[in-house]
């Protein structure tokens, strides 16, 4: 009885929560007319128009490259330079650890318009403008801390007797890591993967502000299709379809990967 | 400890030490030098002079300035609080197998997966819209008349807007700490004869207590300079009631271009968000450790 | 006098401190950098990596290089807004690549604010993004003063003179025009004639906000769903505020007096902004604080406003039945007035500008007579037919027999541009050009602000003598800081 109750709670907080997602792919089959109706339609003749119309107006492959390019290097950077710093600071703890990490998410505090002139003065003399590599840069820093951050968190979770013990049957630092550590936390490394991944996806400012023709991601190009003249809803909703389709569909895919970390219970 | 094992730590930590030190160092250095000369874009032939306090003092008396600084603590407080009971709710909720459970996982974190360009015009229009959007339908449906959010509770709105965005995040960190938890702990306490409410409390929370501090202070940080959701929907107004401290800084660099006015701002920015993050600190620090 | 007092202490310094801070910082990174390019390719397996990938590149190179220097084609980046006649611009660009074969064409189009930001940005940190911006009729004089803009000379096939007087006036900078215009508006009425008529009043063609106020009173049925007037009340300079100024200027007010001090302190804008937050909480929807162009236009198309005063634009969306559901039932007149008429009906285009600091000037300028031209009005017309051309900026384009069949708004419109003078839109003299905006870099900031200190007048959250009282204050301040006085 409880577990039904809780089942049913639990569809319906889902359901309501992800409503308006819902509700944008309903809008993006609809025509601009009957996006504004009164009430909003539920029941209609879906059309494919809005979808027609962004592929003969943008190069969606373009951007959806320029986003995958971008949020999957930057993601995979990250972590390779997040991961030993986490795990050096959750298991050699010095008088300075917190300091560094407080440090570390304080790079974050400046707001990004404050910081935008001397970026894009800085990444126009080293010619940065508008390149995917740009991009990847910005990116990979802003996300950083919040990765250390995180992966910190998770390996604070896995207890340094269960490390020691494996050192002292001789393994390596990177058998360490790949035999104990990695199987440990693979649910926080992977989540922390994925919400680095979506914030680069999502990353609207500095994918604006930084590029031009070339590098734009598909942020940018959602960007384009919202306009203060003339209604826009079905297509702004068909565009953020398609952009956030990928990475939904990624996320369903990981969605395994995250919850199925081992269990600390387990290994004891 | 020997050489060698204090060395390794530190290799480790170098690269991120380094990287983040070096893409910190530079803007800073520029924004303090820009906060205290006269540097307009649109004013090239009255930009360069030494102001001294200037601008500081500009952009401090700013008659929206004591509003901007209580939304923006309102707004830090409201997604924080909201973010994070909602996600110990929703992990909890979520922690033992039913049907469909990965599919609820999913569309509990779904939100964080929407741009937040996209988010803001979504709800302005399809949701919150006085007349045509669905709540309204909603409320008169059920007999009620429609809430005008945007003009009646404008901080509100925004809070939820950004919530709705950000409780994701919190409950993708929450579910995924809780696959930790030590199940060893539970069954003691079940044997013990321990109501839920005071599992929650001694075992739940307990665990959930770094990660908890974790995502409070990720959450400030990224809040504190929000100002796209409020451009979007209610443009600061009415008057100053969802106005920040972000969006007055937004006024000076990307409308007025006055980067010397905008960069002291970002310089308070940044002791505002250290003030509230030694705060914080001193409060959940410990759980961090 | 602003430019006596701090000519020679400029940009040069400015920009030469941050230039040199900024280099001599990326060079040091540059040398961190190098090194470590060294240590890391140096070894063995990189190294062989990197070999393979250098021929690779090269072979690349090479075949690009030959086959750009048969083609010679140049790119030229384009940025512009998104809205329905530059989308279409867009689309058609391949007429354009078909006549210059040597010339393509890159787009980056965004929305209205933030392109604006993206090319300000660009231009005055001389980024170089772009090769041809589309500027509105606020950046134009302010960009040309500055000499960022390239001036425009087109050739006689181009017909300046048959640019519409007031457009290329609100274009030019001491008479040289910078800014091609690629559709301009106006402001004006637009109202249900069948909700009039059932109401028993005759619009004219220039009515006053008396008879406004009036038969907004007779329209409103809120039970049924229908709103008596719909106006605009989001802040913003571009959103309330456009309006608003028109309004105030009819009512004899004005932002700065000759000396540059804000006059919003006013009688004028005291008895203005009452009667506009008067007549909206009496006759308008709920929600009006927040509601701007689009939030007003999805309410027309949907029959829930009795009046709409706004951008001529928005008549070819609420003629359309495609999008509208009174589309048959609406009726234009010019925008309506109290003391006097001049500024009544706002001006605007959307213009495009070469920036100095690009290289293609030719190309761009190819780009930009093609995109301008008489041709291209033609050109749409035959693809989309002639309801759906770019208006508001050529006399011949008013003069077409077929354009005045296909446009019903056509003769409003263009008496609502004639009537437009962005040198002389108030009754009492000003220091400033622009009907409904400011022509001063300042603009911006201080239409927000006081914007927002008007919609909390009109949701009542603070009284109109407050909210002027604090605009004010807002306006001296940032003027003041420019340095004015």
């Amino acid at each position: 009885m409880l577990n039904f109750i809780r089942t049913i709670l639990a569809w319906s907080i889902a359901i309501l929560l992800s409503f308006p997602i819902f509700w944008v792919a309903l809008t993006a089959f609809k025509t601009e007319l009957q996006s504004i109706a009164i009430p909003p339609l539920v029941f209609f003749e879906p059309t494919l128009e809005n979808f027609t119309e962004i592929d003969e107006r943008s190069d969606y492959k373009l951007f959806a490259y320029n986003s995958l390019i971008t949020s999957v290097a930057s993601t995979i950077v990250g972590l390779i330079i997040a991961i030993p710093a986490a795990y050096s600071m959750a298991y050699f703890r010095t008088k300075w650890t917190r300091g560094i990490l407080m440090w570390m998410l304080s790079t974050k505090m400046m707001p990004a318009v404050g910081a935008l002139l001397p970026i894009y003065i800085l990444f126009q003399n080293v010619s940065l403008l508008d390149t995917k590599l740009g991009l990847t840069v910005v990116f990979t820093l802003s996300n950083l801390p919040i990765m250390v951050w995180i992966l910190y968190s998770h390996f604070k979770e896995i207890p340094y007797e269960i490390l020691e013990a494996v050192k002292i049957d001789g393994a390596n630092l990177w058998q360490e890591f790949t035999i104990v550590l990695l199987p440990l936390s693979i649910g926080g490394i992977s989540s922390t993967g994925l919400l680095c991944l979506i914030l680069s996806w999502n990353e609207a400012f500095w994918s604006l502000n930084l590029t031009a023709a070339n590098s734009g991601t598909l942020a940018s190009l959602v960007a384009s299709y919202s306009s203060p003249e003339g209604l826009f809803w079905a297509k702004l909703s068909a565009v953020s379809l398609i952009a956030i389709a990928p990475i939904i569909l990624f996320g369903w895919f990981t969605q395994k990967q995250l919850v199925q970390g081992l269990t600390l219970g387990a290994v004891k | 400890m020997n050489k060698e094992k204090r060395l390794l730590p530190r290799l480790l930590l170098t690269p991120a030490v380094l990287s983040l030190l070096l893409w910190m160092i530079v803007p800073l250095f520029m924004t303090i030098y820009f906060s205290f000369i006269r540097y307009n874009l649109l004013q090239p032939e009255r930009s360069g002079q030494f102001s001294g306090w200037f601008n500081y003092e500009f952009f401090i008396t700013d008659p929206s300035f004591p509003a901007a600084l209580g939304n923006t603590l309102l707004l830090l407080g409201g997604v924080v609080f909201l973010s994070i009971a909602g996600g110990v709710l929703l992990a909890l909720l979520t922690e033992r197998y039913f049907v469909g459970r990965s599919i609820v996982r999913l569309l509990l974190i779904a939100p964080f997966f929407v741009m937040p360009t996209v988010n803001a015009l979504l709800w302005k229009h399809m949701m919150m819209n006085p007349i045509y959007g669905v709540l309204a339908q909603v409320f008169i449906f059920f007999g009620f008349t429609p809430v005008d959010w945007f003009t009646d509770l404008p901080l509100l709105s925004i809070v939820i807007i950004i919530a709705w965005q950000w409780l994701p995040f919190a409950t993708l960190i929450l579910i995924t700490s809780l696959q930790s938890l030590d199940k060893e702990q539970l069954e003691a306490a079940e044997i013990d004869g321990a109501s839920y409410l005071q599992k929650v409390w001694f075992i739940y929370l307990k665990h959930l207590a770094r990660p908890i501090s974790v995502i409070i202070m990720i959450e400030i940080i990224f809040l504190i300079s929000v100002f796209a959701e409020i451009f979007t929907t209610t443009g600061g107004g009415p008057g100053d009631a969802s106005l920040n401290i972000a969006f007055l800084i937004y006024k000076q660099a990307l409308l007025n271009f006055d980067i010397g006015v905008a960069s002291s701002g970002a310089l308070f920015a940044i002791i505002l968000a250290n003030i509230v993050a030694v705060f914080l600190i001193r409060l959940i620090g410990k759980n961090l450790d | 006098m602003i430019n006596s007092l701090t000519r020679g202490l400029g940009c040069s310094l400015s920009h030469g401190l941050v230039h040199g801070l900024v280099r001599g910082l990326v060079g040091s990174f540059m040398v961190v950098f190098d090194a470590v390019k060294q240590i890391f390719f140096k070894g063995k397996f990189m190294g062989n990596f990197k070999n393979k990938n250098i021929t690779k590149k090269l072979l690349v190179m090479a075949a690009f290089l030959i086959v750009s220097s048969l083609l010679a084609v140049t790119e030229i980046v384009v940025a512009t807004v998104n809205n329905g006649h530059m989308i279409e611009m867009q689309k058609l660009t391949k007429n354009f690549e078909d006549q210059n074969p040597d010339i393509k064409v890159k787009w980056v189009t965004l929305e209205e604010g933030v392109l604006r930001q993206r090319v300000t940005t660009d231009i005055t940190t001389k980024g170089g993004q772009f090769d041809v911006m589309t500027i509105g009729m606020y950046e134009t004089p302010i960009w040309a003063k500055r000499g960022w803009l390239v001036p425009l000379n087109f050739d006689a096939k181009y017909d300046v003179d048959d640019i519409l007087p007031a457009i290329r006036k609100g274009l030019s900078y001491n008479g040289q025009l910078y800014a091609a215009p690629f559709y301009g508006e106006s402001s004006m009425l637009m109202y249900r004639k069948d909700l009039a008529r059932k109401a028993r009043i005759r619009v004219p063609n220039n009515p006053s906000w008396e008879l406004i106020e009036r038969l907004a009173s007779r329209i409103h049925d809120p039970a049924n769903g229908v709103y008596g007037i719909c106006l605009r009340g989001k802040p913003g300079w571009g959103d309330n505020m456009a309006f608003l100024t028109t309004l105030i200027n009819t009512y004899g007010g004005q932002w700065f007096d000759s000396s540059w001090k804000p006059t919003i302190d006013s009688s004028e804008w005291s008895n203005a902004i009452n009667f506009y937050v008067n007549l909206l909480n009496k006759y308008g929807p709920p929600g009006s604080s927040a509601n701007s162009f689009n939030e007003i236009l999805a309410l027309y198309n949907e029959g829930r406003c009795g009046m709409w005063i706004d951008a001529t634009i928005a008549a070819s969306f609420i003629t359309d039945p495609k999008q509208s559901k009174v589309a048959k039932n609406v009726a234009f007149a010019q925008a309506p007035t109290k003391v006097t008429k001049k500024g009544a009906n706002w001006l605007w285009a959307w213009a495009l500008a070469i920036p100095a600091g690009t290289e293609k000037r030719a190309e761009a300028l190819k780009f930009i007579s093609w995109a301008t031209s008489k041709d291209y009005i033609k050109l749409v017309a035959s693809k989309n037919g002639w309801g759906n051309v770019p208006t508001g900026t050529r006399e011949s384009t008013y003069k077409n027999r077929n354009f005045r069949r296909a446009a019903k708004f056509a003769k409003a419109e263009l008496a609502a541009i004639n009537s437009a003078n962005p040198e002389d839109s108030t009754l009492r003299k000003t220091p400033y050009t622009g009907v409904q905006f400011v022509a001063i870099p300042e603009f911006q900031a201080i239409g927000i602000a006081v914007g927002q200190q008007m919609s909390a007048a009109l949701a009542g959250q603070s009284s109109v003598e407050e909210a002027l009282e604090t605009s004010q204050e807002i306006a001296d301040r940032e003027m003041r800081k420019a340095g004015y006085y």
